[in-house]
């Protein structure tokens, strides 16, 4: 059984953020749950996928975070409860769904996770998703731990369920990937099968309806503000006349620091986990109380701001600081050191900082910057297209996926990413601005999560480009989740359709579509130079399995390489392609790891003095 | 109780996750308060990993420069770049194997000597122990578990106030029945060879 399927209540287990996560929906009887997966979040779904095979709760992966959202809106309105979870930037796809249905409200408790990655460790902006809250009219829960985590989404599903609203849960990285021990409670009942009742003077939202709907969700965020001043999420913590008000990681710094500097009588918390709409009663109690104030938060100054709107209308003058130049940042994530430091100096109490050991005799240590897989198909795929390109002035754009990473040296292919999708519209845009050849490249993944409208663009206003397809069979970046062109079968599982990209491709109106086995090498560079050579839009198809992937499902049996004595060490194979295979042995000559090798023989192709063959084991 | 602030520094695929999880299931069987956060995600694609685990009363799960209490290193070059993250109090456990990352191969680093690496630490820090985990993991039986022979050490070293047969029943715990063996023979080993260090 899986282990957060099991009805130990009172067992203490060991728990990833996110697996804490899902065992709570999973304990408030989630029923019908969502997802486009995106680090940090993508655990969660991970685990209730998982869960899914072997109880009655319905999951899907769906192709991306809007289509996610609107399938979730309408199991939510009909009496199941519902749960959607997407990292930060996801929201944005999902932002138009969102916003009505903020309207239109649910009929059963609907959960919306959106894990915020602040200093960005797999991410593109650290965008504070907290104004989705207030642009939205929902309301909002922050958890501080990984253990108060997996309590919240209990308390957030029946907080949806009593304002008929959907509820934001906002988290951060390090809520998603601390561990931390976890008391397991009892696991309500699911109802899997709902019933639509047809109401469209709240479902169908034409302007009529909607003048109405904006009405009454002020009404329910007035309600919903009522119950953020009571909450038991938001409280005080300590006593004197120093404030800190803080949400989510910052509330453990800062409640380290009062202990850390000796001012446990001086200063007091309000820690803030009840979040949009903020308890304004509970906030203007706690000013009057206060000689002055620190705004701990991560981010924007989103508490910050709302907290001196308060004072000002309760004429309330006391020193209120968060962000500044001299206190806290916007940028990045905070640290236990820096908020306490910062503590020390609002404040003005003394402190000797822990400081860290000299580091300036330090030798440079060598980068080790991630990198594409050893036998990873894009990285064939890219070496092919820059030698079939080699002679013209190329533009390609990128997108969000592992081959990200091409834009790294030796490869150095990929000049404009900006989000899922992107690749191919703003491929439609380079190609009318210049004069410049475009090829861009899209992950099949990422392609069906935003890649086909950009297509369809691109045929209907005729443009002029080579989009590459890497079709790699497998979501590969976020940990090797399915998407709509997937074999289940892999996965052991029936009952699912599959999506033809080819048949997909041809269907959009493209006239030149491609195939290519990107460990062909030199067939392949053919077939991309016709495709590069024709006007208008052509679509080259690279299909190879992700090598990880394969290598987990034992597709293929490897066959490591070796380099001969034929090797006259001008290391091209390094320098073109930089396998992390390659090493240089202990005679400073280059030798494959055949640990690691997976035998898909691109470096024998491009060697010059075919030095590199199988090994023969 | 007293804060002991741990951070572990590994490459992709040497299993820092696994120990961690170990150490916080022999926190738990100790009665020690603990959080952990790790940083992953491009671990399989050959990057660094870390975890920092937070043990006793404070409730911070991250750990900020200059303030860890022991930094246990899988990979020499890795456990020197992570000195900024230790102060002149700190205690280091390093493994002194290299796994030159591919850059060097590339010709776009030049890796440090590991002799030079041991010196720079012992000299900024309170204390050293450094062994050849990965010989000592091989000789255990297999190279994948040079991640719990850096666990003997650390626990040898005392500086986590853990007795040993509770990291070793947090093993028995943690370690897939078919990889027991040459796990607990991996602890043993690490934990000897730090004795001798």
């Amino acid at each position: 059984m899986h282990k957060l399927l099991q009805d130990l209540p009172g067992e203490k287990i060991m728990l990833l953020g996110n697996e804490a996560i899902a065992r709570g929906a999973v304990e408030a009887g989630v029923a019908f749950a969502t997802t486009y997966p995106g680090t940090p979040s993508s655990e969660i779904s991970l685990n209730l996928f998982q869960m899914s095979q072997e109880s009655d709760l319905y999951f899907e992966y769906s192709t991306n975070e809007k289509v996610a959202l609107e399938v979730a809106a309408a199991a939510a309105n009909s009496g199941l409860r519902t749960f959607c979870m997407m990292k930060h930037v996801g929201l944005n796809v999902a932002a138009d769904p969102l916003m009505t249905l903020a309207y239109v409200g649910v009929t059963a408790g609907m959960v919306i996770l959106s894990a915020d990655d602040p200093a960005m460790f797999s991410s593109q902006n650290e965008q504070d998703n907290r104004y989705y809250a207030k642009f939205g009219n929902l309301p909002m829960m922050e958890p501080s731990s990984v253990a108060e985590a997996k309590d919240m989404i209990k308390d957030a599903f029946e907080l949806s369920e009593s304002l008929k609203q959907p509820v934001l849960l906002r988290t951060t990285t390090r809520i998603n990937h601390s561990n931390a021990f976890v008391t397991f409670g009892d696991i309500k009942p699911r109802n899997t099968k709902g019933r639509f009742e047809r109401d469209p003077h709240r479902c169908v939202t034409v302007p009529a309806v909607s003048r109405g709907l904006h009405v009454k969700v002020l009404e329910k965020m007035k309600n919903a503000a009522r119950l953020s001043d009571t909450s038991s999420y938001n409280f005080v913590q300590g006593q004197g006349p120093f404030g800190i008000i803080t949400n989510g990681v910052s509330f453990y710094y800062a409640a380290d620091a009062v202990k850390d500097l000796g001012l446990m009588d001086q200063a007091k918390i309000l820690r803030l986990g009840f979040s949009n709409p903020l308890p304004r009663k509970m906030i203007a109690d706690f000013l009057a109380e206060c000689e002055k104030v620190l705004v701990v938060e991560e981010g924007e100054p989103f508490m910050e701001e709302a907290v001196k709107a308060i004072a000002q209308e309760q004429g309330i003058t006391i020193p209120i600081k968060g962000k500044s130049e001299d206190l806290f940042t916007r940028l990045f994530e905070y640290d236990p050191a820096m908020v306490r430091e910062k503590t020390a100096a609002f404040f003005n109490v003394p402190y000797t900082p822990k400081t860290s050991v000299d580091t300036s005799d330090v030798p440079e240590i060598p980068m080790r910057p991630p990198n594409l897989c050893s036998g990873c198909s894009h990285r064939a795929t890219f070496y092919e297209v820059k030698q079939a390109a080699k002679d013209m002035d190329v533009i390609c754009p990128n997108d969000i996926g592992c081959y990200t990473l091409g834009f790294l040296p030796p490869l150095s292919t990929g000049d404009f990413v900006i989000c899922m999708g992107s690749s191919v519209s703003s491929s439609c845009g380079f190609s009318r601005a210049t004069d410049q050849k475009v090829v861009s490249f899209v992950g099949d993944s990422t392609f069906f999560h935003s890649g086909i409208t950009g297509l369809v663009n691109a045929v209907f206003n005729n443009h002029n480009f080579t989009l590459v397809i890497l079709e790699n069979d497998i979501t590969a970046m976020t940990g090797h989740q399915p998407h709509p062109g997937v074999d289940m079968d892999r996965f052991g599982l029936s009952g699912y359709g599959r999506v033809n990209i080819e048949q997909l491709v041809r269907a959009v109106g493209v006239e030149h579509v491609s195939i290519i086995k990107p460990f062909k090498v030199q067939k392949s560079i053919d077939v991309i130079k016709e495709a590069l050579a024709f006007k208008g839009v052509s679509v080259i198809i690279s299909q190879e399995p992700c090598a990880l992937y394969a290598k987990s499902l034992k597709l293929k049996k490897i066959r490591p390489f070796m380099v001969s004595d034929k090797c006259v060490d001008h290391r091209d194979c390094i320098t073109t392609i930089a396998c992390p295979s390659f090493y240089l042995d202990k005679d400073n000559r280059v030798a494959i790891d055949a640990n690691t090798c997976v035998g898909c023989a691109v470096c024998a192709q491009i060697c010059p003095e075919n030095a590199i063959r199988p090994l023969k084991q | 109780m007293e804060t002991t602030r741990l951070i572990i520094v590994a490459v992709g695929g040497q299993g820092n996750l696994l120990a961690s999880k170990v150490l916080g299931e022999a926190a738990l069987l100790a009665g020690v308060p603990v959080r952990m956060s790790e940083i992953h995600g491009m671990a399989q694609r050959g990057g660094v990993v870390e975890s920092a685990m937070v043990f006793g009363d404070a409730q911070s799960s991250i750990i900020s420069d200059g303030e860890a209490d022991i930094l246990l290193g899988f990979e020499p070059a890795e456990t020197l770049r992570a000195i900024k993250r230790c102060n002149k109090n700190t205690r280091v456990i390093t493994n002194t194997a290299p796994v030159p990352p591919f850059t060097v191969a590339a010709g776009l680093g030049t890796y440090p000597d590991v002799e030079e690496i041991k010196r720079l630490i012992q000299a900024k820090t309170a204390g050293l122990v450094a062994i050849d985990a990965m010989a000592l993991a091989r000789e255990a039986g297999s190279p994948m578990s040079v991640n719990i022979v850096l666990l003997g050490a650390l626990i040898q070293t005392g500086t986590l106030g853990f007795d040993r047969d509770v990291v070793e029943e947090a093993i028995k715990r943690r370690v897939k029945p078919a990889f027991l063996d040459v796990n607990l023979k991996a602890f043993d080993m690490g934990f000897n060879a730090a004795a001798n260090a």
